[in-house]
C-alpha cells in the first residue's frame, strides 16, 4: 500500500506540511479563513534534530498498528492498511499515546485524539494526502513501500 | 477443526481475530490443518456467561458518566461473529471441563466438543474476608464494578442521596468514582462548584453520588502503579473533586449502613462498593491439573501445559519483557495480544507474542496518569508546569517511567522500555525533556520511519 515517507536530507524545515495538514481537517474551504488566528495542532509534526537536520513525523500507518491492537474501545481499526479512527467510539483514554512508538497519536482539542488517516476521512480534495501534495521540496512522498519497524 | 473459546471478551475477541488471519496468512498451511482435522476454516464457539455482545469492560464507568452508551460500547461492530463466522452461546456457564473427552460441561449439563479450547475467562472480583460483609446471607449487601450488569445495578441503586463508600483506591475503585461522582469545572476547583454538563450527553445518570468516601489498605492512591509523589498529586486533584480519603485504612467491619475502619473511625454509608482487586478465573483448568501460578502458566502462544488447551487474558500470566518475570498483565491490550497469538497457534500458526509488558493509561476528571515497565531500581525526577514525570532505569536502559499530567509523545518512551535501547545510544536528556525522534541516533531514526526503503 502507498504510505508517507519522509527524507529528511530534503526537508528544509519550513514547516508547510503542519500547515496544510491543519487546513485539511479543519472543515474550512480557504486556508487563511482555516489558519487566521489559530494555534495549529496538526497531525504532522516537523521535530528539529542536530546539526539542522529536520524531518516531518506523521502516523506511519504500521503493518503492527499497536494502538490498534490496544485501543479500548475497538475505535482505531485498519480498513485497507489504513489506521482509521472512528472519533465517535474513542473515549479518550490515551492508551494508544502511551503505545505509539512515533508519538503520532496525539491529544486534540474538541475531539479526544486525532491521528493522520491519509486525508481520507476528511473530504480533503487530493488524491494524495495534503502534507506530501503540498510540501515544497518532495521531502515527505506518498508512495508503495516497506512497513517501518517503530523500535 | 473445532475450537471454543471460553468467554467473549478481549482475548477471546483476540483469539477469534488471530485464527481467521493465521487462516488467511501465506504461512498458513491448509493442508496441514486439514491433517489435523477439518477444513481450512475452523468452527468457532464462543461460550460466555456475560450476555451481552463483547463490549469493552473499561468503558461502564465511562457509561455511568455519559460518556458513551451501550452501542457505542461494543468492542467490536454488530456483524463480528457473523463476519469471522463463530457460533456464540451468551448467557451460558461452563462448569468443568474433560481433556479426555474433550468436551466442555455447561451449568444445565449439556456438553460441547472441542479440538482446541482456550479460557478466556478473565477474572472476578476479589472479596476481602471484611466481618459482615455479604458471604452469609444475613451478610451486609455490596456491588462490585467489574461488568455492564455491575454497572447498571449501582446506577440502578444510585440517586442524588446517596452516601457511597468504596473499598479500594485502585483503578477500578477510582474509575468506579469517577463514574458516579460530580464533575466540577477547572475554575469551579477553588470553591464555586459549578458542575460540568458532560459532552452534554443524554446518557448521562442523571443521579450522581451525593457523597463517595474511599478506604484503602495501601498508604496511597492507584499503590500498584503509582510512587508516593505521584500519589499525592493525583490524591490531591480527586480531593478537589470532593472525594474523601481513608488511606492506610483497611475496612474492619461494615453492618449495611456503616463501616469501621481499622482506626476505629466510623463511616455511615448507603451503597457499599467493593474494588480490592481481582481474582483470575482459573479454576476450570486447575481442576484438571493445569500449571497455575497467580493465573494459567502458558507459553508465549497460549498453549498451556494441557495438551491443546490455551489461556489468555486476565486469566494466564505474561513474561514481562521488562524483568523476565512471569506475572497476571491485567491490560485491555495485553489480553488482546495474548488472545491473538493463542488464536493464531490454535488455527496452526505459531507467532509468539514476545512483548508483554505493563502500561497502564488512564484518567481520573480530566488528570492524564502513564506508567510503563518496572519502577524500581535508580530513578530521576522531572516536575513541570505540564505535570510529574519519574523515569527509572535499570543496567543503562530505561527500564519503565511514571507520568501524571501530559502524556503527549508518551509512546515513544514505552518503545525505549520495550526494545531496551541502551540509554547512551539516544540523547535521553532530549527526549525525557520532551518525547521525540529527534533523540535517536539518524540511522535508527530513518530506519523507524521509513522501513527498509531509505
Ligand atoms: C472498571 C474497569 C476498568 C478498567 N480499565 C482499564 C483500562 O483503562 N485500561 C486497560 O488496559 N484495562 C482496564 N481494565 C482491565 C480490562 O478490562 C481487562 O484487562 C480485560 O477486560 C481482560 O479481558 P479478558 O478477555 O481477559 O477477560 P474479561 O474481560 O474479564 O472477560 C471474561 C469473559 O469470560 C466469561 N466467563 C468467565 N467465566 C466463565 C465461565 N465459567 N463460563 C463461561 N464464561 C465465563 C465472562 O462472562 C466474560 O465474558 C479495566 C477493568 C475494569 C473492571
Ligand atoms: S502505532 Fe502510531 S504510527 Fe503506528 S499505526 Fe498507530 S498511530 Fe500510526
Ligand atoms: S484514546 Fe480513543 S483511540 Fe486511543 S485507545 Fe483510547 S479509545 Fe482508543
Amino acid at each position: 500500500m502507498k504510505r508517507i515517507y519522509v527524507r529528511e536530507e530534503w526537508c528544509i524545515g519550513c514547516h508547510l506540511c503542519e500547515y496544510y495538514c491543519a487546513f485539511a481537517n479543519s472543515g474550512e474551504d480557504d486556508m487563511a479563513d482555516a489558519l487566521r488566528g489559530v494555534k495549529i495542532n496538526p497531525r504532522i509534526q516537523v521535530e528539529d534534530a542536530d546539526g539542522g537536520v529536520t524531518y516531518a513525523v506523521s502516523c506511519r500507518h504500521c503493518e503492527k498498528p499497536r494502538c490498534a491492537e490496544g485501543c479500548i474501545t475497538g475505535a482505531l481499526t485498519v480498513i485497507d492498511g489504513v489506521i482509521r479512527l472512528d472519533e465517535d467510539k474513542c473515549v479518550g483514554c490515551y492508551t494508544c499515546i502511551m503505545l505509539c512508538p512515533y508519538g503520532a497519536i496525539t491529544p486534540s482539542k474538541g475531539k479526544p485524539v486525532q491521528k493522520c488517516e491519509l486525508c481520507l476521512s476528511n473530504g480533503a480534495p487530493d488524491a494524495t494526502p495534503s502534507c506530501a501534495a503540498h510540501c515544497p521540496n518532495r521531502a515527505i512522498v506518498f508512495e508503495e513501500g516497506a512497513s517501518p519497524c517503530g523500535l | 477443526m473445532r475450537i471454543v473459546i471460553i468467554g467473549n471478551s478481549t482475548a477471546a475477541v483476540g483469539a477469534v481475530e488471530g485464527i481467521r488471519a493465521a487462516e488467511r496468512s501465506n504461512a498458513f498451511d491448509a493442508e496441514k490443518q486439514a491433517k489435523a482435522g477439518g477444513g481450512s476454516s475452523a468452527e468457532i464457539t464462543i461460550i460466555a456467561g456475560e450476555r451481552e455482545h463483547t463490549y469493552s469492560r473499561p468503558l461502564i464507568s465511562y457509561l455511568l458518566e455519559g460518556k458513551t452508551d451501550e452501542e457505542r460500547m461494543k468492542y467490536r461492530p454488530n456483524d463480528f461473529y457473523t463476519i469471522n463466522n463463530v457460533k456464540t452461546m451468551l448467557g451460558r456457564t461452563v462448569a468443568s471441563v474433560d481433556p479426555k473427552a474433550k468436551t466442555v460441561t455447561l451449568e444445565d449439563g449439556s456438553t460441547v466438543p472441542y479440538d482446541k479450547l482456550l479460557l478466556a475467562a478473565g477474572s472476578r472480583p476479589f472479596i476481602p474476608p471484611i466481618a459482615g460483609l455479604g458471604a452469609a446471607s444475613d451478610g451486609a449487601e455490596y456491588h462490585t464494578f467489574q461488568s455492564l450488569a455491575d454497572a447498571k445495578k449501582l446506577e440502578a441503586a444510585l440517586t442524588e442521596q446517596s452516601r457511597v463508600l468504596i473499598i479500594g483506591a485502585g483503578l477500578i475503585g477510582l474509575k468506579c468514582a469517577e463514574g458516579i461522582g460530580r464533575h466540577l469545572k477547572e475554575d469551579a476547583l477553588n470553591g464555586d462548584s459549578a458542575e460540568i454538563s458532560l459532552l452534554g450527553n443524554k446518557a448521562l445518570s442523571e443521579n450522581r453520588a451525593a457523597s463517595i468516601t474511599i478506604a484503602e489498605f495501601a498508604p496511597r492512591v492507584l499503590p500498584s502503579i503509582l510512587d508516593e509523589d505521584s500519589a499525592a498529586i493525583v490524591q490531591s486533584h480527586l480531593e478537589k473533586q470532593g472525594l474523601v480519603f481513608h488511606l492506610g485504612n483497611a475496612v474492619s467491619s461494615v453492618d449495611g449502613h456503616s463501616a469501621v475502619l481499622a482506626d476505629g473511625t466510623r463511616v455511615d454509608y448507603d451503597i457499599l462498593v467493593v474494588a480490592s482487586g481481582v481474582k483470575p478465573n482459573i479454576e476450570l483448568l486447575t481442576e484438571i491439573g493445569a500449571k497455575s501460578g497467580r493465573a494459567i502458566i502458558t507459553d508465549p502462544c497460549g498453549r498451556s501445559s494441557l495438551p491443546d488447551i490455551f489461556a489468555a487474558g486476565d486469566c494466564a500470566e505474561s513474561l514481562d519483557v521488562t524483568d523476565g518475570e512471569s506475572r497476571v498483565l491485567a491490560i485491555l491490550p495485553n489480553a488482546y495480544l495474548q488472545g491473538r497469538a493463542a488464536g493464531k497457534a490454535m488455527a496452526g500458526l505459531d507467532e509468539p507474542f514476545t512483548e508483554a509488558m505493563p502500561v497502564n493509561s488512564i484518567g481520573f476528571f480530566g488528570l492524564h496518569i502513564g506508567t510503563a515497565g518496572a519502577a524500581k531500581g535508580e530513578s530521576s525526577v522531572i516536575k513541570t508546569e505540564s505535570g510529574y514525570r519519574r523515569f527509572f532505569f535499570a543496567e543503562k536502559r530505561l527500564a519503565g517511567f511514571i507520568i501524571v499530567g501530559d502524556v503527549n509523545r508518551a509512546g515513544i518512551y514505552t518503545a525505549l522500555v520495550r526494545s531496551k535501547l541502551p540509554i547512551d545510544a539516544i540523547d535521553f536528556d532530549l527526549v525525557a525533556k520532551k518525547p521525540q525522534l529527534a533523540a535517536f541516533a539518524p540511522k535508527e531514526r530513518r530506519k523507524m520511519l521509513n522501513g527498509e526503503t531509505v
